[in-house]
């Protein structure tokens, strides 16, 4: 009896662990259609040259890809009360929560030595891509809860994989724009090397190895890994 | 270089500060040893520089840059009866105002147009009183008009802008054609060509070190014969330069091509000889002179290129010395920052004595070896044979400390292993922050444009720790209460440990009690105010940090864009500069009065208010009850008024330290001894910055008072996580005041407040310690700190331990960067000066180790 359970939770994780690599390999596939299908139907579309449009199609195609997901897979199943009310306000919350991420972001990168006056777009545009790479999927999975999210955040406080995999891409969202800021001082006078493009071009380069790597990292790890809750 | 034509080495800024008498062949020497007659006016270092070569002289101290009519005037004054004169063969004026607006107001301002017209008029007199002269007089005169250097875009010199490096040399004179065909576009000469001009066209011999060749358009009207006598006067010399310092000379295409138009101009002097005078003569002629001149420009770049020669074997041996003692170090960490703090070298194990010998054998083996086998000078060779083989003792001792230090590493750790019951630590997010970024900023100093921005690394990483401090407040804040379960229980360790996210060596689980967790339990969750306070602190260290970080533009991508503190010296806006300097005068006043003792805070009080006078005084700010006075003095008054103060609070800091050496137990004295100490320096240093730095010292202050209260007191970082943070902010301090990795940014006006004149030593000591605020004042305020808060006693030679640490990586990991990169483009430019600043920075941290051991051993002899 207890071998059976023993069983029957590894093979329920295994599934979790496959739908969790299929759902990441969509967000990579929405980040690099957003990379090349706009070409097809936009005259003169680059990556650099206009940045600030690729930076906008990218965002809105992953928050699709999230939202869809979080809808299809719905990984946490714990939500009680259900009046459409309630969720119209939940996804208001959501809203607010997304846009004073954009902004406290803009104001950190002012912060780290952005410019104040010149760029705004540019540097809100880095935020929002930023916050769509980590608020995003964060809204998605644990909701507007801020104890939640300190909970994830914090060392041990993971409680799933789909939890983990999301503390693994965020971090790697903000290491990857954190490492995207040391080219900048380079005087090769490359076109990327301008701000903010090589920190988005970072940002972006985490949140897919993130994205790629948790999975791989989950099943490898899979059998040290025992949640709280399971 | 424009009067010997010799390429300055780079130690030559180092000299510079006091001239001493230039001992190279130069055309002035010549020109004296030729009995010419001269005359000069102007920049006292010439006088200095050739002491009594001048018939007649005026010198004005050139270091006063605030002064830029006066030592113009000095030099005008004399012109119109020198000119009238007309008793001399060599007159030269040096003109200083140009420089001095531009290194205290910068090359746009408004100053700078009057004085361009009021050289064009001295131009003007000059010129027309030549023309005068040369009517009764049978040989032309020569007017040469040259600036030795450019200004940068923020007005300074000493880099290697294009700006900066490129001047316009004009020569006049009635000996010259003027050619028909308009204005003919300017050339671009080497400054080092002067020198030869100028000699050939006194009739001198070339000063034997010039690399530069003749300016050959200054000659073109003289016979064929006369210019080919010059040219071959300079390919003579320079080739004979050539062959003292190329050991294979004869291969080199210059002097091919020197024996090649040698031959040429002997063909052609036959010609001449047999009267042939004819257009064979002119052609052969103008074909001699091209190949001359081909000559001398590759012999010129030949030479120029051979001057930089590297003393590999003392670079090695420098080199050596400094790894060994980084890996003692390093090595010796693990023993340092237990909590015994003992640090022993074993120096005497009888083991490593055969090892000793074997050594000290073979090096010196090694040094006369390559002291006989090498020609060229070598600095270790010509020592003297007991200070090398005190250098060789002392490299073979550091040898076998390391090594023994290592063995007894790995005893250690065998011994660990046997022991398993010894819990894993695992660092914190903090600590991997700060071992990150040390080897980050380490390894970046291999790249010139990250030598260059390095002010950029430090900001970045300051902001990086602010948010990592935040996200650590946040979890200990939100987390310890509320809906969360306490998870502090060691019943919870062994599920703590099966989840561990982003390090690498996850996965096992072995029973470990959280250290971080551990370690912050003892701190009591604070009241909501002082909860707010906490979460808020970063946040306006933050904000304070980018404010500072707009103030002063520096480095070199972005150190033209426009800056506050430009913003604020401008002359238009000086009631706000005076508005912010009095500010943060009593911001300072109001943040380093509070561990003084009464009389002290007076002392302090009066010393800022004097701070203000002086720079009143000197006219950088305004009193507001006289807003127009015009009257600008050098404040030496009142800048002595200020020392007085300083001493004296020194003064009462030293003494209560010395109570509380003699009074065994009275440990507040001490506390008070050391912030006296602290806010003296502080004085001194709001005396020494320029007025808009004030907010500088004002905001560190502000930021001390902020971490030690909400941030390092709460959340009890441990010692050496403090260390490193006092460090690196100290470091970003250095760049905030407007430092750069580049020479012409220090501000050697700070060596001359309160002086008369240049007095060498305290005006190296003054403008060392201007230079060094920041990390001075951050490494005094963690030895206030440290033995305030701690009562263990080995956290001081903790932290000591940790800031030698810290501050040698860098150095160790710079030096033999920089020995491999020799040859380098930027080697000169980029890597050069910072590697002085790197010499200084760490005789500064040799000074603030020797404070802290001190320190260390008061608070021994005290408990």
């Amino acid at each position: 009896m207890h071998k059976l359970s023993v069983t029957q939770g590894s093979t329920m994780k295994n599934t979790d662990i496959r739908r969790l690599f299929y759902a990441h390999l969509l967000c990579v596939l929405s980040v690099i259609l957003s990379t090349f299908v706009p070409s097809f139907f936009l005259e003169s579309f680059s990556i650099l040259e206009t940045h600030l449009t690729w930076l906008g199609i990218c965002s809105v195609s992953v928050t699709a890809v999230n939202l869809v997901l979080y809808l299809v897979v719905k990984p946490n199943v714990s939500s009680k009360r259900s009046s459409s009310s309630h969720k119209v306000a939940r996804f208001l919350k959501c809203c607010i929560y997304f846009l004073m991420s954009c902004f406290s972001f803009h104001v950190i990168f002012v912060l780290y030595g952005a410019p104040l006056i010149e760029l705004v777009l540019e540097t809100f545009l880095f935020a929002v891509i930023l916050s769509t790479f980590t608020t995003v999927p964060c809204l998605c999975l644990l909701g507007p809860n801020l104890k939640a999210w300190l909970r994830v955040f914090s060392r041990n406080g993971v409680s799933s994989i789909w939890e983990n995999s999301l503390q693994i891409t965020t971090i790697a969202s903000f290491i990857g724009a954190w490492l995207g800021a040391f080219p900048i001082p380079l005087d090769w006078g490359r076109p990327w090397q301008v701000w903010p493009i090589s920190c988005t071009l970072g940002a972006t380069f985490g949140y897919v190895a993130g994205l790629v790597l948790s999975p791989l990292w989950i099943y490898r790890n899979r059998k040290q890994l025992t949640y709280k809750n399971n | 270089a424009l009067m010997t034509g010799s390429l300055p080495g780079f130690i030559d800024v180092v000299r510079n500060l006091n001239s001493p008498v230039l001992l190279e062949d130069n055309v002035i020497g010549q020109a004296k040893a030729a009995g010419k007659r001269m005359i000069f006016y102007g920049d006292e270092t010439w006088v200095k520089l050739f002491p009594k070569h001048f018939v007649e002289y005026d010198g004005t101290t050139s270091f006063f840059v605030s002064d830029y009519t006066e030592v113009d005037n000095n030099v005008t004054r004399h012109l119109d009866k020198v000119l009238k004169r007309g008793d001399w063969d060599l007159l030269i004026l040096h003109y200083l105002g140009l420089d001095h607006i531009g290194h205290v107001s910068g090359p746009s301002s408004p100053l700078i147009g009057h004085k361009l017209s009021e050289m064009d008029s001295v131009l003007m007199k000059i010129h027309t009183s030549l023309l005068a002269k040369e009517r009764d007089s049978v040989l032309p005169s020569l007017l040469v008009l040259c600036g030795d250097h450019g200004m940068s875009e923020t007005g300074g010199h000493g880099a290697s802008s294009a700006g900066e490096v490129n001047t316009p040399l004009i020569l006049i004179s009635s000996a010259f054609q003027r050619k028909p065909g308009g204005i003919r576009r300017p050339q671009r000469v080497q400054q080092t060509d002067l020198a030869a001009t100028l000699a050939v066209g006194l009739g001198l011999p070339i000063p034997k070190d010039s690399v530069g060749s003749l300016l050959f358009p200054v000659v073109e009207g003289k016979p064929m014969r006369e210019q080919l006598r010059f040219l071959h006067l300079n390919t003579v010399q320079l080739s004979k330069l050539l062959q003292e310092n190329v050991p294979s000379y004869e291969k080199d295409p210059g002097f091919e091509q020197f024996k090649m138009s040698e031959r040429l101009h002997g063909n052609w002097v036959r010609l001449y000889l047999e009267e042939n005078r004819s257009e064979v003569l002119v052609n052969l002629g103008t074909k001699v002179i091209r190949q001359y001149l081909d000559a001398l420009r590759t012999l010129s770049v030949s030479l120029s290129t051979q001057v930089a020669q590297y003393d590999v074997y003392s670079m090695v041996v420098g080199t050596i010395m400094v790894l060994e003692v980084l890996a003692l170090l390093l090595l010796s960490t693990p023993q340092a920052l237990r909590t015994e703090a003992e640090l022993e070298v074993p120096l005497l194990s009888p083991a490593f004595s055969l090892l000793f010998y074997l050594t000290f054998l073979v090096l010196w083996a090694i040094h006369v070896i390559v002291c006989t086998s090498t020609e060229s000078s070598c600095y270790f060779c010509s020592l003297s044979w007991p200070a090398a083989g005190g250098v060789m003792l002392l490299l073979s001792a550091l040898l076998c400390a390391a090594v023994s230090a290592l063995a007894k590493m790995c005893r250690a750790r065998s011994l660990l292993r046997k022991n398993p019951a010894r819990p894993h630590s695992k660092w914190s997010e903090l600590e991997l922050l700060i071992v990150c970024g040390t080897l980050g900023h380490v390894l970046s100093l291999g790249g010139s444009s990250f030598v260059e921005e390095e002010h950029q690394t430090w900001y970045f990483l300051i902001n990086t720790l602010c948010l990592a401090l935040t996200q650590e407040i946040c979890r200990n804040y939100f987390l310890d209460d509320g809906d969360e379960p306490p998870r502090r229980f060691p019943v919870e360790q062994g599920l703590d440990c099966a989840a561990p996210a982003l390090q690498d060596s996850g996965g096992y689980c072995v029973p470990r009690p959280d250290r971080v967790c551990k370690r912050r339990l003892p701190s009591a969750v604070p009241g909501g105010r002082q909860r707010w306070m906490v979460l808020a602190s970063p946040w306006l260290i933050l904000a304070c940090c980018r404010l500072l970080r707009s103030l002063n533009q520096t480095g070199v991508q972005w150190a033209h864009l426009p800056d506050l503190g430009h913003w604020l010296t401008s002359s238009d806006h000086k009631a706000e500069l005076s508005a912010l300097a009095a500010l943060s005068l009593l911001v300072v006043f109001v943040l380093a009065q509070r561990g003084c003792s009464p009389v002290s805070k007076g002392a302090l009080a009066l010393g800022l208010l004097g701070v203000y006078c002086y720079r009143v005084a000197v006219g950088n700010v305004l009193f507001p009850w006289r807003p127009d006075s015009r009257d600008i003095s050098k404040g030496i008054i009142e800048a002595r008024f200020v020392y007085v103060f300083v001493l004296g609070i020194l003064f009462t800091g030293t003494k209560d330290l010395l109570k509380s050496q003699v009074l065994a137990a009275d440990f507040k004295t001490k506390t008070v001894g050391l912030w006296e100490i602290f806010s003296g320096l502080v004085l001194l240093a709001a005396l020494l910055s320029r007025p808009h730095n004030l907010p500088v010292l004002a905001s560190s202050l502000l930021i001390q008072m902020v971490m030690t209260s909400f941030i390092w007191k709460p959340l009890r970082h441990s010692t050496a996580e403090i260390t490193v943070m006092h460090y690196w902010f100290g470091q970003a301090f250095f760049y905030f005041q407007g430092n750069s990795n580049n020479i012409a940014t220090v501000d050697i006006s700070a060596g001359f407040v309160g002086f008369d004149a240049y007095v060498e030593t305290p005006a190296m000591l003054l403008t060392a310690f201007a230079t060094y605020v920041g990390p001075l004042l951050w490494a005094c305020h963690l030895v206030h700190f440290l033995s305030s808060e701690r009562s263990s006693g080995t956290a001081l030679s903790h932290a000591c331990f940790c800031y030698a640490l810290i501050c040698s990586i860098p150095v160790a990991v710079y030096i033999v960067l920089v020995s491999s990169l020799r040859y380098h483009l930027f080697i000169w430019s980029v890597f050069s000066p910072k590697l002085l600043y790197e010499g200084m920075h760490l005789l500064v941290t040799a000074a603030v180790c020797a404070f802290f051991t001190a320190m260390d051993r008061t608070s021994i002899t005290a408990s």
